[in-house]
């Protein structure tokens, strides 16, 4: 099979997925309940990405432990996200040197 | 309008810099599945997404039916229905249906993530400004990725791939030390994801997240329904 057509139809699918809630809901729910499910999802799906994934990031608990340690105490001390993205990685790189030396 | 544009470029800068390490890696994994430079790019530009390009690649490799293709997209991918569902509530009254129609294509986890957490509605400006430099970082990965995969060290490439995750967090926490019902949510789909991997790893990765993250929310909806004042606006 020629693989214009899978590229095209993974593209359609994935497409579909996002256009559809994104084009069919044009009004404001008024449910206090599903406002209130809306208003917490996406703290909830960031949370359910992060971890437990987060600690085989890089391919190794430790570092990744370190990088997500790192991560949290800059957020905590409302750092900018990409202060945030790179000393968690520079944090999981240097480890990896550091056990390097032994 | 030209404003908005560039304020979105500029916050999608990080996501760009994540972008461009992941799509990196799957730039290799494209050329070592013996598919094209060309195809790698072409998947990234068409579908803008990381586990679902993978798992796409997988079958296209295995030279798998086309209702796979289908059915192992929609498996990984429908998190991003509650993801748009979430942020059609938060668009602002200028987002008219060609517009939805274009940026529907650009939510992606961490656009998602960074949309919906202003205070604001979103402009579509906004919006195509703030999927644009992530787009260029993605492409540009992929490419670099299928063209010159081995020349960056490994552990350069390992550490990188926690930016995204770092992002992540750098998101959540900030809101969840000023309100602790967004604490709590964040604990319990955090405890919900953990203990899916754990005790039922047979339902993948991207049901994992959707069943956490809609058990959490509804329980702390329901716990702790948002009053007018917090409701998205």
């Amino acid at each position: 099979m020629s693989i214009v057509i899978y590229i095209a139809v993974m593209a359609l699918t994935t497409y579909l997925i996002r256009v559809i809630p994104f084009a069919a809901v044009r009004g404001k729910i008024k449910s206090r309940f599903i406002n209130s499910v809306l208003y917490y999802m996406p703290y909830a799906v960031l949370s359910a990405m992060t971890f437990p994934a987060i600690f085989w990031a890089t391919g190794d608990i430790l570092t990744s432990a370190v990088g997500t340690v790192i991560a949290l105490v800059m957020a905590y001390f409302d750092l900018p996200l990409i202060a945030v993205a790179l000393g968690s990685s520079a944090g999981a790189f240097l480890t990896d040197i550091v056990i390097g030396l032994f | 309008m030209k404003k908005d544009f560039t304020k979105g470029m500029r916050h999608g800068i990080p996501i760009m810099l994540g972008y461009l390490s992941v799509s990196f890696g799957f730039g290799i994994l494209a050329i070592q599945k013996n598919l094209s430079i060309l195809a790698a790019v072409g998947i990234s530009v068409t579908n803008l997404t990381s586990a679902g390009q993978v798992a796409g690649v997988e079958v296209i490799a295995a030279g798998g039916s086309l209702l796979e293709m289908i059915l192992c997209q929609i498996v990984i991918n429908l998190r991003y229905s509650l993801m748009s569902l979430s942020l059609s509530q938060k668009l602002d009254q200028s987002f008219t249906l060609p517009h939805r129609l274009i940026a529907a294509y650009g939510i992606t986890d961490e656009i998602f993530a960074l949309a919906s957490t202003r205070e604001e509605p979103i402009k579509p400006a906004y919006m195509y400004g703030l999927i644009f430099t992530p787009f260029l970082g993605w492409s540009l990965g992929t490419l670099l990725g299928a063209t010159a995969g081995n020349l960056l060290p490994t552990q350069v490439t390992a550490a990188m791939s926690l930016m995204l995750y770092g992002m992540f967090i750098a998101i959540i926490i900030p809101p969840a030390k000023k309100n602790r019902r967004i604490l709590f949510v964040v604990l319990l789909s955090a405890c919900f994801s953990v203990l899916l991997k754990f005790l039922l790893p047979m339902i993948g990765d991207g049901f994992a997240v959707i069943i956490a993250a809609l058990l959490s929310s509804v329980i702390t909806a329901l716990l702790f329904p948002v009053g007018s004042k917090e409701a998205p606006q």
